[in-house]
């Protein structure tokens, strides 16, 4: 956020000490020594290069090639079910053939698509770590790897949904899917009222990762 | 005289991969439990890496599919190849099972078969 720090200054004129051009706070520089998991992660990337196992050239690229993913693939997904019934009749039955048949590789992915409908919402935890279908959304965002969210939202769901501006009625059904072992889950939102003719790309651009994990359904 | 239409831009077709879910293993017994059976899951508490979640243990759910057949990652985690391999199942609870409370609202979780028990095998 622009404004995380308090000041009851105007921006010109005077500056303060310790505070850049624009009147704010430079970052600390991180002299903190490296914690035990930045040491391991060192160790292990110099010892695969020092090996012969894989270069850092390698490492980076295997890096950029994550960092490549973002929830826009899973949108292209989810749009192309809202437009081609056999591409969504493929997706139900198997997630990660139907991202292939999108032109999305998303390597040893086993993806379970669950569709929201009149009668159930579906929403995604992993209960015991961060399981999350990283090759078709890209990396999750970090309340989803909180304590808070991954405990409460199998006790709660109505009320953490409520946090995030999601209010279902009661005749609606919520499944909570934990992602506790091999599968990866993707929730297939209802396609809202008012984009008929819209185009693929146009209906990707509503579904944002928030309604993929099923915090938020779209909005036109 | 009628142009010519352009051919149809339509999306390749799809169909079924030879091997869609459950994903198969030939080697592997076929599943105990089919979708619909009401399955307990085990009270265990072994030590090591496990992946039935402990809220879970000793309550009552329905089969929801079988998923296929996987590695144990309870051996995996100790680097050992986890064969044969075991079948894995979506099991479904409900709120009221899992938490005293009447909500209709559901918890699905992927359990393996060594920790789910018939509904009427004696309580431990």
């Amino acid at each position: 956020m622009p404004h995380d720090h308090d000041h009851d200054h105007d921006h010109d004129e005077h500056r303060h000490e310790g505070m850049s051009a624009s009147g704010h706070p430079y970052r600390a520089d991180q002299d903190a020594p490296l914690t035990h998991w930045q040491r391991m992660e060192i160790a292990v990337r110099e010892l695969l290069a020092e090996k012969g196992v894989a270069t850092p050239a390698e490492i980076a690229a295997q890096i950029g090639r994550m960092d490549a993913r973002s929830p826009a693939l899973g949108a292209r997904v989810v749009a192309r079910a809202w437009t081609d019934p056999a591409f969504r009749a493929l997706l139900l039955a198997d997630g990660s053939a139907a991202c292939r048949a999108e032109g999305i590789e998303v390597d040893a992915l086993k993806l379970v698509a669950v569709e929201n409908d009149a009668q159930a919402h579906n929403v995604i935890v992993c209960t015991l770590c961060s399981c999350y279908p990283r090759t078709l959304l890209g990396l999750p965002p970090d309340w989803y790897k909180s304590r808070a969210y991954r405990t409460r939202l199998v006790r709660e769901p109505r009320r953490v949904l409520a946090e995030f501006g999601l209010t279902l009625p009661d005749a609606v059904t919520v499944r909570v899917h934990d992602s506790t072992a091999d599968m990866r889950y993707l929730v297939v939102p209802r396609r809202p009222e008012g984009t008929e003719g819209w185009g693929a790309a146009r209906l990707a651009s509503i579904v944002t990762r928030d309604c993929m994990i099923g915090v938020a359904v779209p909005h036109i | 005289m009628a142009e010519a239409q352009p051919p149809a831009v339509a999306p390749p077709a799809v169909a079924l991969p030879a091997a869609p879910p459950p994903y198969p293993d030939p080697a592997a017994p076929p599943p105990r439990f089919a979708p619909g059976a009401v399955v307990r899951v085990r009270r265990g508490a072994a030590p090591g890496h496990i992946r039935t979640p402990w809220y879970l243990r000793g309550r009552l759910g329905r089969v929801e599919r079988v998923c296929g057949w996987f590695a144990n990652p309870e051996e995996l985690a100790y680097r050992r190849p986890g064969l044969p391999r075991r079948a894995l199942y979506r099991v479904r609870f409900s709120m009221a099972e899992l938490w005293g409370e009447g909500s209709r609202d559901t918890v699905d979780a992927e359990i393996f078969e060594h920790w789910l028990e018939a509904a009427d095998a004696p309580r431990p």
